[in-house]
C-alpha cells in the first residue's frame, strides 16, 4: 500500500494504479469521462481529471500518473478548475442538449460534471458547433448518435477488450472525427459478437441497442 | 575492439575507398566535362527534366563529350534549375535559371567555343581570377553549410560519390570507439532536437543506451508536414547516404540492430532515392550483417508515412508504424522507454540524424565553436513568401532574424516594407519588425512566442492581413488535428470560426480577449506539442498586432485591404478615361457600368473583389482604388438602360 496526501486529507492505495483510480477508490471524484478501471495505458484524450501534484508547474491528467508514496495532490485548484471548466465547455459545445429525450437523462455523466463543477449545460461564451454527420445506421445492432457523442474512445477499448477485434474505431479527423463500425451492414458476415459491452460503458449513451429483435 | 579487428575494418574501408577515388578519376579524368544538373523535386519542378534532355541533345548534336551528372538540390530555390558546368581551364562555374534554350547555347558557347556566357553566370565556385565566386554574395559566404555541405553537388544515386567526399569514414571512425565515447561526445557537442523541441540529442540516446531491455530501435522522423517547409525533403533527395551515415552511427552508439526512416508520403522521390541509396550500402557492406567486417549489425527499412500531419508527433508516429491510427499518446512513457513495439526507441529528426556524421568526423568541439553556447551549430530554413532569395538557408545559429531576411535571403521585393515573419510553422508564431534583431536560437525564438520547430519560415510584407494568416494557420491545425482530445478537436474549431467571424467584419466585443483565453486553455490542456502549440499563431498575430484585429472588430476595417469582406473596390472618376473599356472586359461578374458622362463605375451589390479591374486598368489612368471599411466607395447608381 501507499499513502498520499489529496487535498490535505491522507489516503491509502494500491501500488502501481493511477492517481485517478487512488482517488475513485477513495470516493474523491474526478471528473473523467474516457478511463476506464480495466485500462493498462489510459489514453488521456477527455482532459477533464486534472490535478496539480506536489506543486507541478501545470495541472497534469490523473489517469496518466502513477500513485507514488508522499505524493501531494490537489485536485480543486483555481488553475485545475479553469481547465477542467474549460474542456467541459468545449465538449458540451458539440453535444446536442435534449436531456429530457434523451436515454442518458439522470445517468448521464455530462450531467453529473455539471452539477459537481457548477457548470450550467448551455456554453455561455462560446457558440454552438454544428457537425455535419449522419447517424450511422450500417451496424445491424447498434444506433450510433454522433451528435451525441463526446468521443471518449471507451467503446473502441471495451470492443477490443471483450472480442479480441476492433472491430469499432474511430473515423475521419479533426472536428468530423466519429465512432465508425465499419463494413457491417450485412448481419451474417458481422463479427460482432453482439455482447453490447460498449453500449454500457458510454457515459452519455452516444451507442444504443437498435432494437428489440436484437436483444 | 582490438587492435586486429581495427586494422581489418580500416583495409575494408580503405578498398571501398579506392574504389570510389577510381571511379571519381575516370569522371573528373583529364579533359572531361561535366554538367551538374539540380534534380531535386525543386529542380525538376522548375523544368531541370527539360534541360537535361536539351544538354543531352546538343552534346549529341555536336559531337562533344561530356558527363552530365543530376544532383541534388543546393538551395538556392529562386534561381532553379541550376547547373554547374565544370570544364578543364575554368572553375566549375554555377548558372541560374537555365532553360533549355540556354542550355543549348551553354553546349555552343562555353563548352564548344570556351566563352562561359557571362550574363548567365551566378557564380564560379571556386576563386578565380576570371570569373567572380558566387563566395562574393551574403547568400553564399553568410552560409555555414554543414548538414547541406555536399547537397548539390554530388549525384544522390551514387554512394562513390558520397565516399569520395569523406563519406562514411565518420562511421568508421565511430566503429573503432566505444558507444559511450560516442554519445558522450555527442553530449558535449550540445546537438539539440532539430525536429523543434530542441531536446538534447545525446540525452536521448543515453536514455536509450541504458535500458534493460536489449532490442532497441532508432526512428529517424522525416514525416516533413508544416506548410512551406521542405528542408528534410531536399536532404533526403539530395544525400541520403549522410542521413544513413548518421543513423548507423546512432544505431551503434545505442546498440540498436533496427532502424527505420519514417518518409512522409507526399514525398515519393525522396522515398525512393532513400530506398535506392539503402540498396547500395548493403551491397558494399556498410548496412546489414557484420558492418565492415565488425560484429554490428543493422537493417534499415523505409516506411511510407500515413499522410497525416499529426504523424510527425513522435508517439503518433510509432502508432502508425505499428499500423494504429495515428493518434498521440500520452508521455510518459516516452519511446526511450517503451517506444516502437514496446521496445526502448530513439526518435530524431532527419536534421539531427544528418549532424551526427559531421560532429563524429570533427569533433564536438568543433560543433560547439558553430553557433551560440545553448544552441550550438546550425539552423536549417526554408525561407518563403515575399522575399527576393527564397529557398534552403544554411545558418549558424545565433545569426538575427534581420540578417537572414535583409541580408541573406535580400529582403523583401516589389519595394514593400516587411510585416511580419512566421517561424516555426502551423506551431509558431508571428514575429514583427521589432523582434527582428533577435538571435535565431531554440531559447530566443520560444522567448518571443515563436519557435525554432522544424524550419519553416515565411515572410510576409505589407499586404498581409494577420487576422487572415492566423486564420490560415488555424484552418490547418483545426483540419489536421487527429481528432483525439478535447481542447485540439473542438478549440481549435472554435478558435477559427472567431477568426473567421472577425474577418468577415461580424467581431464582436469580447472576441479577442475570448481568442486569448481560449488560446492559453487549449495551450494549457491538450494532450500533444500538435495541439498544445496550435494557438501559438493567435497568440502571437494578437500579441504583436492587436490593433489590427481590433480595426477589425470595432471599425470593420481590414488594414492590409486582405479581408474580403471588409473592402471594396471602386472607380476614381477623375482619372478614369473617357472611351476606355479595359476594366470593363477584365469583370467576371459584369459588374462594371458605364456612367452618364461615359465614365466607368462599379456596381457594388455584385462585385466579387477579385482586384482583376485594378490589374486590368491602364498605369496611365491608375483609376481603380481599393478600400476598407467598404462604406468609404462612392455609391454610384447603374443607370436603368445600362
Amino acid at each position: 500500500m501507499v499513502k498520499l496526501v489529496v487535498d490535505n486529507k491522507e489516503i491509502e492505495s494500491e501500488e502501481g494504479i493511477t492517481v485517478l483510480q487512488a482517488c475513485l477508490d477513495n470516493e474523491i471524484y474526478i471528473p473523467n469521462l474516457c478511463y476506464l478501471k480495466e485500462m493498462d495505458n489510459p489514453p488521456g484524450s477527455c482532459r477533464l481529471c486534472f490535478v496539480e501534484i506536489d506543486g507541478s508547474r501545470q495541472p497534469i491528467t490523473s489517469c496518466t500518473v502513477k500513485v507514488k508514496e508522499g505524493m501531494v495532490v490537489k485536485t480543486n485548484t483555481d488553475h485545475v478548475r479553469r481547465l477542467q471548466r474549460a474542456a467541459f465547455e468545449l465538449l458540451l459545445s458539440v453535444h446536442h442538449i435534449d436531456c429530457r429525450n434523451c436515454p442518458a437523462n439522470r445517468k448521464c455523466e455530462l450531467q453529473r460534471i455539471a452539477k459537481f463543477l457548477k457548470f450550467g449545460l448551455k456554453p455561455k461564451r462560446l457558440e454552438q458547433l454544428e457537425r455535419e454527420v449522419k447517424t450511422e445506421q450500417d451496424h445491424p445492432c447498434l444506433e450510433y448518435v454522433p451528435n451525441r457523442c463526446i468521443l471518449c474512445g471507451r467503446c473502441v477499448f471495451v470492443c477490443r477488450k471483450e472480442s479480441g477485434q476492433a472491430m469499432i474505431s474511430f473515423a475521419k479527423r479533426g472536428l468530423d472525427t466519429v465512432i465508425s463500425f465499419f463494413g457491417e451492414e450485412d448481419k451474417p458476415r458481422a463479427t460482432c459478437k453482439e455482447c453490447y459491452a460498449c453500449t454500457r460503458v458510454c457515459p452519455v449513451s452516444a451507442i444504443l441497442v437498435k432494437n428489440s429483435h436484437c436483444q | 575492439m582490438n587492435q586486429n579487428s581495427r586494422g581489418k575494418l580500416n583495409q575494408v574501408f580503405a578498398s571501398i575507398k579506392t574504389e570510389a577515388e577510381r571511379r571519381f578519376q575516370e569522371m573528373k579524368g583529364h579533359n572531361t566535362q561535366n554538367i551538374f544538373i539540380g534534380m531535386a523535386t525543386c529542380g525538376l519542378a522548375s523544368g531541370a527534366m527539360e534541360v537535361k534532355a536539351a544538354f543531352e541533345q546538343a552534346l549529341l548534336e555536336r559531337k562533344l563529350n561530356a558527363h552530365i551528372i543530376p544532383v541534388g538540390c543546393l538551395g538556392h530555390c529562386y534561381a532553379e534549375p541550376l547547373v554547374i558546368v565544370d570544364k578543364p581551364g575554368f572553375p566549375p562555374i554555377l548558372y541560374h535559371d537555365v532553360t533549355p534554350g540556354k542550355a543549348r547555347l551553354l553546349v555552343k558557347a562555353f563548352l564548344e567555343e570556351g566563352d562561359p556566357v557571362f550574363e548567365h553566370v551566378l557564380g564560379a565556385l571556386e576563386e578565380s581570377d576570371t570569373i567572380p565566386s558566387v563566395l562574393e554574395f551574403p547568400r553564399f559566404n553568410q552560409e555555414k553549410k554543414v548538414v547541406m555541405a555536399n547537397s548539390g553537388l554530388i549525384d544522390p544515386e551514387d554512394i562513390y560519390q558520397y565516399i569520395q567526399k569523406g563519406g562514411y569514414s565518420a562511421l568508421v571512425k565511430a566503429l573503432t570507439l566505444e558507444p559511450e565515447k560516442i554519445i558522450k561526445e555527442i553530449q558535449e557537442s550540445g546537438l539539440r532536437g532539430r525536429g523543434g523541441a530542441g531536446f538534447l540529442t545525446g540525452i536521448k540516446w543515453q536514455l536509450v543506451r541504458n535500458a534493460k531491455e536489449k532490442d532497441r530501435i532508432i526512428i529517424c522522423n522525416a514525416d516533413e508536414g508544416d506548410p512551406g517547409a521542405y528542408m528534410d525533403r531536399a536532404l533526403l533527395e539530395s544525400n541520403p547516404h549522410l542521413l544513413i551515415e548518421g543513423i548507423a552511427i546512432a544505431a551503434y552508439a545505442v546498440g540498436a540492430e533496427t532502424a527505420i526512416i519514417y518518409v512522409r508520403a507526399e514525398y515519393p522521390l525522396a522515398g525512393k532515392r532513400m530506398k535506392n541509396a539503402i540498396g547500395q550500402s548493403r551491397q558494399i557492406g556498410l548496412l546489414g550483417k557484420g558492418i565492415l567486417g565488425t560484429d554490428f549489425d543493422l537493417d534499415v527499412a523505409v516506411f511510407q508515412g500515413s499522410g497525416a500531419f499529426v504523424c510527425g508527433e513522435e508517439t503518433a508516429l510509432i502508432e502508425s508504424i505499428q499500423g494504429k491510427r495515428g493518434m498521440p499518446q500520452p508521455r510518459p512513457p516516452y519511446p526511450s522507454q517503451r517506444g516502437l513495439w514496446g521496445k526502448p526507441t530513439v526518435v530524431n529528426n532527419v536534421k539531427s540524424m544528418a549532424s551526427v556524421p559531421p560532429i563524429v568526423g570533427n569533433g564536438a568541439q568543433w560543433y560547439r565553436g558553430i553557433g551560440t553556447e545553448k544552441s550550438s551549430g546550425t539552423a536549417i530554413f526554408s525561407v518563403v513568401g515575399n522575399i527576393i532569395h527564397a529557398g534552403l538557408v544554411e545558418i549558424p545559429m545565433g545569426v538575427t532574424l534581420r540578417t537572414l531576411i535583409f541580408e541573406i535571403c535580400g529582403g523583401i521585393p516589389n519595394q514593400k516594407k516587411f510585416k511580419a515573419v512566421q517561424i516555426g510553422g502551423p506551431s509558431g508564431g508571428c514575429l514583427p519588425e521589432s523582434s527582428l534583431d533577435i538571435p535565431i536560437d531554440f531559447d530566443s525564438l520560444t522567448e518571443a512566442g515563436a519557435m525554432m520547430g522544424s524550419g519553416g519560415m515565411v515572410v510576409m510584407d505589407e499586404d498581409a492581413c494577420m487576422v487572415d494568416v492566423a486564420r490560415y494557420f488555424l484552418d490547418f491545425t483545426q483540419k489536421e488535428s487527429c481528432g483525439k482530445c478535447t481542447f485540439c478537436r473542438i478549440g481549435t474549431k472554435h478558435l477559427l470560426d472567431i477568426l473567421e467571424r472577425i474577418a468577415r467584419g461580424e467581431g464582436r466585443n469580447g472576441d479577442i480577449e475570448l481568442l486569448e483565453n481560449l488560446s492559453l486553455d487549449i495551450n494549457g490542456g491538450s494532450l500533444c506539442g500538435l495541439g498544445k502549440t496550435a494557438p501559438n499563431p493567435v497568440l502571437t498575430t494578437v500579441k504583436y498586432f492587436r490593433d489590427e484585429y481590433e480595426a477589425h472588430v470595432r471599425e470593420k476595417r481590414c488594414p492590409a485591404m486582405m479581408c474580403r469582406a471588409l473592402t471594396a473596390y471602386y472607380i476614381d472618376l477623375d482619372t478614369c478615361s473617357r472611351g476606355c473599356d479595359a476594366c470593363v472586359g477584365s469583370c467576371p461578374t459584369e459588374s462594371i457600368f458605364t456612367t452618364k458622362n461615359r465614365k466607368k463605375a462599379i456596381d457594388q451589390s455584385s462585385c466579387v473583389k477579385c482586384g482583376e479591374c485594378m490589374s486590368a486598368c491602364p498605369p496611365e489612368y491608375d483609376a481603380v482604388r481599393k478600400v476598407s471599411p467598404p462604406e468609404l466607395a462612392p455609391k454610384i447608381e447603374r443607370p436603368e438602360d445600362g
